[in-house]
This record gives structure tokens, sequence and C-alpha cells, in this order.
């Protein structure tokens, strides 16, 4: 018990300290420009890397959605009705969420194992002993650009969906492409898709600062970095799902 | 006698049950070479990290020019770091960078020189080290002892007034180590710079110190100069310099019953200095 409440203790002392860097990060000193550099760095790496897999998954889901959903309309004779679940169920809730999981198994692991190794290969240590600041050099700007790629991401990845639904209409379920769009568009509302962004955004920042978290904790070697890349990505499925639910229901309450 | 630049006073640090320091006292000033000798495990090591403010300790003191490391905040622990170079183990060199780039990091974060300048003291700081050719080479690139040698680059670019070294010559080449050896006596003798060099290469010791410190079961069992260290009777210190297997220097590993262990039996089941044959 008390090692669960040292851990999250720990986690959120972290996220308060990130908080607290990402100002001074990205605006004063000489070491703005690093940090730009470092910054843009990483959304490369973590978001841009993974847009072909996002997009693949998402299609696929959209797909999937589609001819699971079409079934139980066509019995009502509402099959065009699929579009509009897929909309929904793409734009609040599929589209951040598997986006999310997409990037835990990229980014995350990535980020967990690369800091963990700085870990063991005195790397970190040596920061500190150059007085630079591991969290404002290697946490900030993993966890901003796990923030806004994770939006631009989900964006990528609810288009690939609604595509995906929209090839899986027209070729099994024989509506016309015309009539999937006009439904989905129809249904979507402004505040789904801004509910499914701010869920991004939170997913980037859980994703990154999880997997700094873990890899800065790494001890024991090579062992210890495998050891917490497995557990970052656990740790941050349960997290996202957690999270997620909690979203749903404020937002259920809130009635947007 | 100058004001000492760094005091330990009453050093304790435990790490679970495992004693590292009790009680550890000592004084280092300005413009010397101490060296801080000690067994594999003895907590030399873990003594640059106590007073580069990396690990807490339990009791004592960590004063640097009379302050307290305890009672400074991040800005004057920065300004304490900043001011010291230090020489890791393996150089610990950042991977993702290439030496040029290590070596550049710490004064372009630091400092407002120019990109040119930065890149002009680089290659000046690794042409010292001999590794000039290397300067775009990723440190996977490198061998073990030109890590090392990039790291002391690293650690010279904020040209700090004071040096620790960790081992800086395990591992090396005899024509290396004499390399380092010759690098830690100019900067001694040019800069004035004080360093405290952790090893266990007593030819290097006894090369470089002023004086010597002999860290025996989380004590000093031993400080003082090179001639001490060379003429005395004390039976530990001339079994460590000496490198005598008999003596009271005693290999942690040796210190539980190999034979008990064997047989299966508790150690404090093994009667006090009877032979369980």
């Amino acid at each position: 018990m008390r090692a669960a409440i040292e851990f999250f203790g720990d986690f959120f002392y972290l996220l308060l300290d990130t908080l607290r860097a990402i100002g001074p990060a990205l605006s004063s000193g000489r070491g703005r420009l690093l940090a730009w550099r470092n910054l843009w760095i990483q959304m490369n790496r973590i978001g841009v890397e993974s847009i072909p897999i996002v997009s693949l998954v998402m299609f696929c889901i959209g797909a999937i959605l589609a001819i699971q959903i079409a079934p139980e309309f066509a019995k009502f004779g509402m099959v065009p009705v699929t579009a509009d679940v897929v909309a929904l169920a793409t734009f609040r809730e599929m589209g951040p969420l598997v986006s999310a999981v997409v990037m835990t198994g990229f980014g995350g692991a990535a980020i967990a194992a690369e800091i963990g190794t700085m870990v063991v290969g005195e790397e970190i240590e040596a920061m500190e002993a150059m007085a630079i600041d591991p969290v404002r050099f290697l946490v900030v700007p993993r966890v901003v650009a796990g923030m806004l790629m994770m939006v631009c991401l989900t964006v990528v990845g609810d288009l690939a969906a609604m595509f995906g639904g929209l090839v899986a209409s027209v070729l099994l379920l024989h509506l016309g492409s015309l009539q999937y769009t006009q439904h989905a568009l129809a249904i979507l509302k402004v505040g789904d898709f801004i509910t499914g962004l701010a869920k991004a955004a939170v997913f980037g920042v859980l994703i990154t600062a999880i997997a700094c978290f873990l890899g800065l904790k790494v001890r024991g070697g090579a062992e210890g970095v495998g050891l917490n890349t497995s557990k970052t990505v656990v740790f941050t499925i349960v997290a996202l799902i957690l999270v997620d639910l909690i979203f749903t229901s404020v937002f259920f309450y809130l009635g947007v | 006698m100058p004001e000492p630049l760094i005091q330990l006073q009453g050093i304790s640090k435990y790490f679970g049950d495992r004693m590292i320091y009790h009680d550890l006292h000592l004084d280092i000033f300005p413009g010397e070479t101490l060296v801080i000798l000690g067994g594999s495990g003895s907590g030399k090591s873990t003594l640059l990290r106590v007073l580069m403010g990396h690990l807490k300790i339990d009791a004592g003191h960590v004063l640097i020019r009379g302050r307290s490391l305890n009672d400074m905040d991040r800005r004057e622990l920065d300004s304490w770091r900043k001011s010291v170079g230090v020489l890791f183990q393996t150089g610990a060199l950042f991977n993702s960078m290439t030496l040029r780039e290590n070596l550049a990091l710490p004064v372009r974060e630091h400092t407002d020189l120019d990109d040119q300048t930065i890149d002009l003291m680089a290659q000046i700081y690794l042409q010292l080290v001999g590794l000039r050719e290397h300067i775009d080479k990723l440190p996977a690139e490198l061998s073990g002892g030109m890590k090392k040698r990039g790291g002391l680059a690293r650690a010279l670019m904020m040209q700090p007034r004071i040096l620790f070294y960790d081992e800086p010559t395990a591992g090396l080449d005899p024509i290396s180590t004499a390399q380092i050896g010759e690098l830690i006596m100019n900067l001694k003798n040019k800069m004035g710079a004080t360093s405290v060099l952790v090893t266990h290469d007593m030819q290097s010791a006894f090369q470089l110190a002023d004086r010597l410190a002999l860290l025996f079961d989380g004590k000093f069992a031993a400080i003082g100069s090179v001639e001490y260290f060379r003429t005395t009777a004390d039976p530990l210190v001339r079994q460590f310099v000496d490198g005598r297997l008999d003596g009271p220097f005693i290999n942690p590993s040796d210190q539980c019953s190999y034979k008990a262990e064997l047989l299966g039996r508790k150690l404090h089941e093994v009667p006090h200095g009877k032979k369980t044959t």
C-alpha cells in the first residue's frame, strides 16, 4: 500500500515538475533554441512516425464497426444509420482511445526504453552534474510533443476510421458514399469532435508522462529497462481506460 | 592553512541495512589533488555522488565553502554543479549525440557564447584528449577508453576549477593512462584546479596525489601524504598499497562464512572462530 502511495506521489510530483518546467524550457534563456529543436524531434518521433500505423488501424476499426453494426440496422431497414453510429463511436471514443493505444506501443515504450537506458548509462546523472534539469531537458519536450501529436493523430485516426467505414459501406453494404457522408455529417456536432480531442490531449500527456516516469525509475541494468518498458505499456493502457471512463462519465453528466 | 573548500562532517549513509559511511570526516583544500582509495564496493564513487548533491545523506553535513549542501536551494546547487567538472566511470556521454554535440551541450545551456565559439572550444578540448578526428562520431562508435577521454573533454568545457574523477584510468591502455595522468597534472599546475580522484590504481594515485585517503568500513582509515602512504607501517595501508592477500583489509565477500553457506547453515549457527570442517 505504501509503495502504491509513493508511486502515485512520485508520479504526480513529476507531473507538477513538468508543468513548472514547461515555461522556462520553451521561453527563457539560451537553452530555448535547443528546447524547440528537441520538441520538434520528439513530435516527429512520437507523432509523425505513428501516422501510417494509426491510419491503418483506424481504417480497419471504421470498417469493422460498419460491418458489425449494419446487419442489426438492416433488420429495421435502416442501413444508412450505420454511418451515424460509426461517426459517433469514432469521434467520441474509438478515435482518441485507439490512437492512444497505438501511440503507447509506438512512442511510450520507446520513450521508457530510451530514458531507462540513459539512467543505466549514467547519462541522467551526468546531466544533473552539468546542472541541466532532466525534467526540463527530457520530460518537457516529450510530454508537450505527446500532447500536441496525440491531438493531431486523433484527427488523422478519426478521418481514417470514417474512410474505412465508408469503404466497407460502399463495398459490402451497398450504401452510397454520398448517403454515408451526409448521414455522418448530419449526426456529428462540434461537441463530439472537441470532446474527442480534449480526451486525446490528456491521453497524450498520460502516455508520455508515464513513459518518462517509469524510464527515470529504471534500476538494475538492461533487465530493469525491459521490465519498466513493459510496465509502461501495461500501466498506460490501464490508465487510459480509467481516465476515459472518468471523461465519458463527466461528459455524460454535463450532457456534452 | 587555507580554509577548506569542501568539508565532510560526520557523514553517515545507509542503503537499507547496509552501512556505507558512518561518521565520515574529511577536509578538501583548494588547489590540492586528493585521491580517495578503497576496495571495490567501499563507497568511493558514492562519495562523489554525495559531494555533487545527487545522493541524500542520512546524517552529517557536506559543506561547500562553509555552506551546507542540505541548505542549498536549486539555484545554489546548480551553481555548485556548474563549477565542478565530473568525469564519470564510463564517460557518461549522451549516446544520442555526437562528440561535438556532447561537448557543446553544457556550454550552450549555460552561456551566451555563439555556436562558432562553442564549436571551436569543442575542437580544442577534443584535441587535448586526442579525439579531434572523431568529433562527429556517436559514442557507440568509440572504444571504452575513448568514451572516457570524451567524457573528460566534456567535463572541461565549462572550464571548472574543481574536478571530480571517478576511476579516470581504469580500463585504459598504459599510454592513455599516462595521457590522462598528464592532463590531470596540467590542469592542476596551470589552472590550479582542485581535484578529487577516486581510484584503486596505485601508480596513478602516487603520481597525481597531494594527499591520499583510504576508505575502509565506512570511515577514512588513513589520510596522509604520498610519503606517508609509501612509508607507514599501518597494516591496513600496507596491505592495500602493496596489494597483499593477507591482512586486516577484508574483501566484503569474505566476511560471511563461505563454508557455512556451502553446508547450508545459517551464519549465526557457525561457532565463532571454530573451523567447521
